[in-house]
C-alpha cells in the first residue's frame, strides 16, 4: 500500500485539500494533483531551476521539496503571478526584452526573480547574474533575461 | 510596405509561455494514459543473455514489461530506418528498437515498462533483472581504427563507418613549393543538447477511427512520421505526428529514435495512450549528441602568411551507431575551407564506432568543428610568422568582390559549394571596432605591469544556411478577417510564428494579431521536412511570402471586379482592399474571403477558384551564405588558470533581418553555447565505457554569471537567392566561439609559449600547460 | 526520476524525534532536502523510511551568549547569512555562506544537513572548524557533544549514530580583535568548491597572536591546518609569512578524482592559504586601526 498523507494547502490564492503519496515531490503535485504545468522539471536533481516556484515568500527548487512538506504553506506558480490587469513586471519585462525562446526555463526564472527583487530592490548586472546563477537556459544565452531582471526592477521601484 | 518585417515585434508567444500555458510533452494527458519507462543498458557492450521480468510484471500498476520479442512480428527481427542513407557508408549500423542479443552503449534501451505512474513504472524498472556477458568495449576515437581494438559491435571486422574526403586544387604543388608548412593536431569535444526540456513521446492508436497520433518534441515531426510509418508498416494517412511545445532542440530532437517506435507499439498492444518522458540522466546517455574529432592538419603558407593549401585527416566518433547516418561527419568536412580564399584543400575524415551513445549534430552542427580546424591552423600561421592575427584572417578572406564565390568543391549532393554572398572584411572590421582591438596591446601591457594575463582572439566563418530540399506553406484568409498560415515547419523556440506573421501581415495589410502560425502537425499541412541547421526562416519564408503574394493576387483580382477598379489602382492596408485615394471604395479581406467560400444557395465568383488562400513550396537554392566574426577578450589567472571571459563582441551576417530582436537572441545564445564548448562542456566516460558525468553537477552548461556582456553589430548582405534576402540565423553565434576563446587564451599565456589547442580546456589543464613551460609556481611547487 | 517509496514520519518534538529513531531501521532524515532529495529521485538513496525534520519544534532557533552564538541545526542557511554579517562574531560564516550554492538551495538548506551529510566541499563544517565549534547530538542513548574537530569520522561520515541527530552547534567567538577571510575556487558561481579555505588571524603590532586556518575540497573530510596555524603564530603578519604557511599547506596530501588531480588540488590549497591570510590580516589590521 503507498505511504499517503492528506495535506491541506493554498495554490496561487486558492486553498487546496489533497490526498498525496509521501514520495511526490512538490513539483509533481503541482502539475499533476493541481494540474499546473506552468512548472517544469528539467533535471529533477536541484541543479536547473526550472521547477523554482515561491513557498511562503521566498524561491524553492519545487523538485526538491516533498508535497507533504508544503502541507499548511502558501505556494505560488507561474501561473498566480499575473492579475486581472495583465501580466506580472517580471513577466512583461521578459516579453519586451526577448527574455524567453523556447520558454521551458521560463516559469523557474521568472519566479526566481520575482522572489529576487522582493528581498532586493536595487540590482546591477552583476546582481542579476547571480541571482539566476542557478537557474540554466540553453537558447537565450541570458543577455535578455538579465535586462528583463533589470527592466523589472526598474518598474517595481515605480520608476517606468 | 514594411511595417512589420526587419521591425522588432514583441513575440506572440511569449504570453502564454509567459503565464505557465505553454504545452510541453510532459503537460498532455490524454484519457485512459499509462507511463512508461526503459529498462537501460548499465554496460558499454554486452551480450544480453537473458532478460527477468517476472517480478516487475507482478507489481501492482504494471501494465507491461515488452523486450523486443515482445514488440512482435516483424518488428523483432528489424533493424531501425536510416534517414540519410550515403554511398560513403562503410557499415551502416543501427539497432533494433529494442536491443536484440547485444548492447552497444551504456544507456541503450533493452526493455520498456508500461504502469499506471511514472513512479511504479520506475519501481517495476528496478525489478527487471538483465543479465549481461561484459564485453571488450572501445571508448576512445582515437584507438578505433588500431588493428588490436575491440570492435564496437560483435562480428564486425573493424570500427570503420565510413570515409569521406574534401578537397579541391593541387595539393601537392601547394605544399611542395611552400616556404613553410606547419603541422598541428587537435581534439575536439562538443557535448550534448541539453535543451531544458528533455525528450517525450505520447502514442495513442485508435485502429477503428483515426490510426496512429504520436506527439513527440521532436524537431521534425515529418521525418518521424515517415520514419515510423515505414518501420511499422502503417500507411503516412493513418500516422499522424505533432510536435507541441518544444523546450529546446538543438540537433539531436531531430533525430528518430527507437523510443518513437517502441512506444507506439506499446500503444497498439495496450490498446491505451501511453507516454514517455525523457529524465535528465537518460538525455545525457541515450540522447544522440557530439563527442570527439581528432584533426591532423598541415597548412602551406607564403611568407605573408597567404594560406596556399590545407591538407591532413580527421577521425570523428559516430558513437555505437549509424542512426543518423553521417551527417555529423559531412557537416564537419564540407564548410572547409570556410572565408578563406585558398588555393588548394585535401581532408579525409574516417567515421569510427565506439560503445558510447550516438553521436549526430549539436547546435551549430559539426560547422564549428570545420571552422575552429581552419581557425587552429590560421593561428599556427601567425604564431609562427608573428603576424597579426586578424590582418592574417584579411589577407585571406574571399574579396567583397568575388561573390557568388566558389571554394572549388562540390556538396556531398554533388553541386559547386558556393557562397552567394558577403563581406567578410566588412564584418571583421566591424567586430574590431566594437571590441577595441586596436588598442588591445595597450590594456594587455599594462595588465601585465600589474601581474595580470588579458588575451584576445578572433575567429571568422562561414555558414551554409537554409539547406533544402524544401520547405511549403498555405496562407487563408478567414472570413472574420483574420488570416492563417499553415506550414510544415516545427520551432522550439525560434519564434517562428512571430516571424513568419510579419512577413504575411505585410504582404496582405493586416495587423500582425490577426495573423495566427500553425505548425508542426502532420495533419495540418501535408509535408515538411523539419527544423535543424538554420534552415527554416530561409527555406519557409520564401513559401510563406509566396502563398501570401498568391493570396494578394486573388484580393485584389476580386476586389476590382467587386469595386469596379482597376487593380493597379488598389492598395491593401488595415485588412481590406481600397482604390488609392478613396478610402471608402474598398471591400475587407475577410469579405472576400467569404464571397470566394459560398454555401449551397450561393455561386462562387465567375473567373475565381474557391477559397482565398494559396499554397506555396519553395524548393530551396542555395544555401544561403551567412557569415561573421568574433573576437573574444579575456583574463587567464596563472595561480589557478581560471580564465574571466570579459568582453566578447560579434559581427553577423545573416543577410536581411526579419526580427532584429529574434536574431539577436539567436546569436547570443548561440555564443554562450560555444562559450560552453570551449571552457566547460565535456562528457567523461571510464575505460569500459561507463559515463561519469551524468548530472549537471558533474557536467558544466554555461550559467549567466560566468558570460561576459556580448555586443553585437549587425551586416546585411542580401542573398540573391530568395525574394527576401534571408539568411539563416540559428547557430552562427556558435560556430567560430570556440576558436576565439582558445586563441585568446593563448594570447593571454603568450608569453610561456603555451599552446592550448584542445578543447574544453579547464583551469586545471591551463595549470599543466604552465607547469610544462615551467612557469615558475605559485605559492611553493612542490616540485 | 522518482523516489523509491518510503515511509514518511514528520515528529513534532525532538524527543519524539529521538524515541522514532531509536525505533527505525534504515532511516534517513530529511532536513533541507538539497542534498537528499536529489539522491532519492536519482535513486541513489532508497531508505525504508524518511522522518522529516522539518515538522520537529524547537531545532531552528539562534542564541546568542557572551562566549559564542548556538545555532539550531534546522537553521536555514539563509537565516543564517542574515546572522553572520561583518558585524557579528562570526563574519567568515557569512562570508563562507555566500558561495553556498544559490539564493534558492539556501532558503531551504540547513546548516545541520550540510554539517551531517560531510561533502568533502562544504563551507560551513569548514568555518565549524575555524570556531572551533561544538556541536549537540541526541539520540536514544542521551545528549553527547561532540567537538567539532572530532565530527569528521571518515569521507562523508559524521560522529552521528544510526538513531542520533544534531540538534544545535555552538560557534565559538574569539575574544580577541581578528580579521577574517573565505575564498573558495569553483568552476561557475555557485557550484561546489574543488577547494576552500578560510581563515581567523589576530594580529598585534604586527604580530600573529593566533592563527586559525581550514581547508575544504582538498582531502575526504575538512581539515584545519594546524602545521600552517603553528608556523604562523609568533611571526610577522606579513607576505612572505603567509608565503610560508601556504607552502606548508600546498605539501599536503590531496585526493584525485575523474576530474581534478591530487596536484591541482594542492596547488590551489596553496594559492587560496596565501590569498585568505593576506586578506585575513588587513582585515585585522583594519580593526586595530578602529580600536
Amino acid at each position: 500500500m503507498p505511504d499517503t498523507r492528506n495535506i491541506t494547502l493554498t495554490v496561487n490564492g486558492e486553498p487546496m485539500a489533497a490526498q498525496v503519496e509521501t514520495r511526490v515531490h512538490l513539483a509533481d503535485f503541482l502539475r499533476q494533483d493541481a494540474r499546473l504545468t506552468g512548472t517544469h522539471l528539467g533535471c529533477e536533481h536541484g541543479v536547473c531551476g526550472s521547477c523554482t516556484v515561491i513557498v511562503d515568500g521566498e524561491a524553492v527548487r519545487s523538485c526538491l521539496m516533498l508535497a507533504v512538506q508544503a502541507d499548511g504553506k502558501s505556494v505560488t506558480t507561474i501561473e498566480g503571478l499575473a492579475d486581472e490587469d495583465g501580466m506580472h513586471p517580471v513577466q512583461r519585462a521578459f516579453q519586451d526584452n526577448h527574455g524567453l525562446q523556447c520558454g521551458f526555463c521560463t516559469p523557474g526564472m521568472v519566479m526566481t526573480l520575482t522572489a529576487y527583487l522582493g528581498e532586493n530592490g536595487e540590482p546591477d548586472d552583476r546582481d542579476i547574474r547571480e541571482a539566476i546563477s542557478g537557474n540554466m537556459c540553453r537558447c537565450t544565452g541570458y543577455q535578455g533575461i538579465v535586462a528583463a531582471g533589470l527592466q523589472a526592477a526598474e518598474e517595481l521601484r515605480g520608476g517606468i | 510596405m514594411n511595417r512589420y518585417v526587419g521591425a522588432e515585434v514583441l513575440r506572440s508567444e511569449d504570453p502564454r509561455l509567459l503565464t505557465g500555458h505553454g504545452r510541453y510533452i510532459d503537460d498532455i494527458v490524454l484519457p485512459d494514459m499509462v507511463h512508461a519507462v526503459f529498462v537501460r543498458a548499465e554496460y558499454a557492450h554486452a551480450r544480453v543473455t537473458a532478460i527477468d521480468a517476472a517480478e516487475a510484471r507482478t507489481l501492482p500498476g504494471v501494465h507491461a514489461v515488452l523486450t523486443l520479442a515482445e514488440l512482435g512480428e516483424p518488428y523483432a527481427e528489424k533493424l531501425m530506418v536510416q534517414p540519410y542513407p550515403s554511398p560513403a557508408f562503410a557499415q551502416d549500423i543501427r539497432s533494433y528498437p529494442l536491443a536484440k542479443d547485444e548492447v552497444c552503449y551504456v544507456g541503450e534501451p533493452i526493455a520498456v515498462v508500461v504502469a499506471d505512474t511514472r513512479h511504479i513504472a520506475e519501481d517495476a524498472a528496478d525489478l527487471v533483472e538483465v543479465h549481461y556477458e561484459e564485453l571488450p568495449a572501445i571508448v576512445d576515437c582515437r584507438q578505433a581504427l588500431e588493428a588490436d581494438a575491440p570492435t564496437a559491435h560483435l562480428d564486425t571486422p573493424d570500427n570503420l563507418a565510413g570515409s569521406l574526403a574534401v578537397g579541391f586544387g593541387d595539393v601537392e604543388e601547394a605544399f611542395e613549393n611552400a616556404p613553410h608548412v606547419f603541422a598541428e593536431e587537435f581534439l575536439q569535444h562538443r557535448g550534448g543538447a541539453h535543451s531544458m526540456e528533455c525528450r517525450g513521446v505520447i502514442a495513442r492508436d485508435q485502429p477503428h477511427d483515426e490510426g496512429l497520433t504520436i506527439y513527440s518534441s521532436t524537431q521534425a515531426p515529418y521525418l518521424v512520421r515517415a520514419t515510423v510509418a515505414r518501420y511499422l508498416e502503417d500507411d503516412e494517412s493513418r500516422v499522424r505526428v505533432i510536435a507541441p511545445d518544444v523546450g529546446g532542440g538543438f540537433g539531436p530532437k531531430a533525430g528518430v529514435y527507437p523510443e518513437e517506435i517502441v512506444i507506439p507499439l506499446a500503444a497498439r498492444i495496450l490498446k491505451r495512450p501511453v507516454k514517455w518522458v525523457e529524465d535528465r540522466r537518460e538525455h545525457f546517455i541515450a540522447t544522440n549528441q557530439q563527442g570527439d574529432q581528432l584533426w591532423s592538419l598541415e597548412v602551406a603558407a607564403e611568407d605573408d602568411g597567404t594560406i596556399r593549401g590545407v591538407r591532413g585527416h580527421v577521425i570523428s566518433d559516430t558513437g555505437a551507431y549509424t542512426s543518423y547516418g553521417l551527417v555529423l561527419a559531412i557537416t564537419s568536412l564540407f564548410p572547409l575551407p570556410g572565408p578563406y580564399a585558398i588555393a588548394a584543400l585535401d581532408v579525409k575524415l574516417d567515421v569510427v564506432f565506439t560503445n558510447t551513445p550516438t553521436k549526430s549534430p549539436v547546435r551549430g552542427a559539426g560547422r564549428p568543428d570545420a571552422a575552429y580546424a581552419m581557425e587552429r591552423m590560421i593561428e599556427r600561421v601567425a604564431r609562427e610568422l608573428e603576424l597579426d592575427p586578424a590582418e592574417l584572417r584579411a589577407r585571406n578572406f574571399v574579396p567583397s568582390d568575388q561573390f557568388p564565390y566558389q571554394p572549388g568543391h562540390k556538396t556531398a549532393q554533388g553541386s559547386p559549394v558556393t557562397y552567394d554572398s558577403g563581406d567578410f572584411h566588412g564584418c571583421l572590421d566591424k567586430v574590431k571596432e566594437i571590441a577595441d582591438y586596436d588598442n588591445f596591446k595597450s590594456r594587455q601591457a599594462a595588465a601585465r605591469l600589474d601581474g595580470r594575463y588579458l588575451g584576445i582572439g578572433v575567429s571568422a566563418y562561414i555558414e551554409d544556411t537554409g539547406m533544402g530540399p524544401y520547405e511549403g506553406a498555405t496562407v487563408r484568409v478567414q472570413p472574420s478577417g483574420k488570416v492563417q498560415i499553415q506550414a510544415g515547419t516545427a520551432s522550439q523556440g525560434q519564434g517562428h510564428a512571430t516571424v513568419f506573421a510579419q512577413v504575411v501581415a505585410d504582404q496582405l495589410g493586416v495587423g500582425i494579431d490577426d495573423v495566427v502560425y500553425q505548425s508542426a502537425d502532420t495533419a495540418m499541412f501535408p509535408l515538411g521536412v523539419g527544423t535543424v541547421a538554420s534552415r527554416t526562416v530561409v527555406a519557409a519564408s520564401t513559401a510563406i511570402f509566396n502563398a501570401a503574394d498568391e493570396v494578394r493576387q486573388k484580393a485584389v483580382a476580386l476586389a476590382a471586379d467587386l469595386l469596379e477598379a482597376a487593380e493597379a489602382d488598389l492598395e491593401l492596408a488595415d485588412g481590406t482592399v481600397f482604390v488609392k485615394g478613396s478610402p471608402t471604395a474598398s471591400v475587407g479581406l475577410g469579405e472576400l474571403a467569404r464571397q470566394l467560400t459560398p454555401f449551397n444557395t450561393q455561386a462562387v465568383p465567375e473567373g475565381f477558384t474557391p477559397g482565398l488562400e494559396a499554397t506555396s513550396y519553395n524548393v530551396t537554392k542555395g544555401p544561403p551564405t551567412a557569415s561573421g566574426s568574433h573576437i573574444a577578450e579575456l583574463e587567464v589567472d596563472i595561480d589557478t588558470g581560471a580564465v574571466t571571459l570579459l568582453k566578447y563582441s560579434v559581427a553577423h551576417d545573416c543577410g536581411r533581418m526579419l526580427n532584429p530582436q529574434l536574431v539577436e537572441g539567436q546569436v547570443l545564445g548561440g555564443v554562450v553555447h560555444g562559450l560552453g564548448n570551449a571552457l566547460y562542456e565535456r562528457m567523461y566516460y571510464d575505460e569500459v565505457g561507463q559515463p561519469q558525468s551524468t548530472n549537471y553537477g558533474e557536467y558544466f552548461l554555461p550559467l549567466a554569471a560566468e558570460m561576459p556582456p556580448i555586443e553585437i553589430v549587425h551586416l546585411e548582405t542580401l542573398s540573391p537567392l530568395n525574394p527576401l534576402g534571408v539568411k539563416g540565423a540559428g547557430e552562427g553565434g556558435t560556430i567560430p566561439a570556440a576558436n576565439a576563446v582558445i586563441a585568446a587564451i593563448e594570447n593571454a599565456l603568450a608569453p610561456f609559449g603555451i599552446v592550448v589547442n584542445d578543447y574544453p580546456v579547464d583551469p586545471q589543464r591551463i595549470c599543466e600547460l604552465l607547469d610544462q613551460a615551467s612557469v615558475p609556481s605559485p605559492a611553493g611547487d612542490p616540485g | 526520476m522518482k523516489p523509491a517509496p518510503f515511509t514518511y514520519h514528520d515528529p513534532t518534538t525532538v524527543s519524539e524525534l529521538v524515541s522514532l529513531l531509536g525505533s527505525l531501521e534504515d532511516a534517513r532524515l530529511l532536513a533541507g532536502g538539497q542534498s537528499l532529495m536529489a539522491m532519492l529521485n536519482l535513486r541513489l538513496a532508497q531508505p525504508e523510511h524518511l522522518v522529516d525534520l522539518n515538522t520537529v519544534a524547537g531545532m531552528d532557533g539562534i542564541e546568542a551568549s557572551a562566549t559564542g552564538l548556538r545555532v539550531g541545526s534546522m537553521v536555514r542557511q539563509a537565516t543564517l547569512l542574515k546572522n553572520a554579517g561583518p558585524n557579528t562574531g562570526i563574519p567568515v560564516v557569512g562570508e563562507a555562506l555566500r558561495w553556498v550554492g544559490h539564493f534558492q538551495t539556501r532558503t531551504r538548506g540547513t546548516i545541520g544537513g550540510s554539517l551531517s551529510h560531510l561533502d568533502p566541499a562544504a563551507e560551513l563544517p569548514a568555518v565549524s572548524l575555524l570556531h572551533d565549534a561544538e556541536l549537540t547530538v541526541e539520540g536514544p542513548q542521551g545528549v553527547r557533544r561532540v567537538p567539532m574537530r572530532e565530527w569528521p569520522r571518515g569521507y562523508m561520515t559524521p560522529n552521528v549514530g544510526e538513531h542520533e541527530v544534531l540538534t544545535s552547534i555552538e560557534f565559538r567567538y574569539w575574544d580577541e580583535p581578528h580579521g577574517y577571510a573565505f575564498e573558495e575556487f569553483a568552476r561557475r558561481h555557485g557550484d561546489f568548491a574543488l577547494v576552500a579555505v578560510g581563515a581567523l588571524l589576530a594580529v598585534s603590532d604586527g604580530v600573529i597572536t593566533r592563527a586559525a586556518v581550514a581547508i575544504a575540497g582538498a582531502t575526504p573530510t575538512p581539515a584545519r591546518l594546524d602545521e600552517a596555524e603553528k608556523a604562523l603564530v609568533g611571526q610577522a603578519a606579513r607576505p612572505d609569512t603567509f608565503r610560508s604557511a601556504a607552502n606548508i599547506v600546498r605539501q599536503r596530501e590531496a585526493m584525485s578524482d575523474a576530474y581534478t588531480d591530487a596536484r591541482y588540488r594542492q596547488r590551489l590549497a596553496g594559492v587560496l592559504t596565501e590569498r585568505v591570510l593576506m586578506k585575513a590580516a588587513s582585515r585585522a589590521a583594519e580593526t586595530e586601526e578602529d580600536r
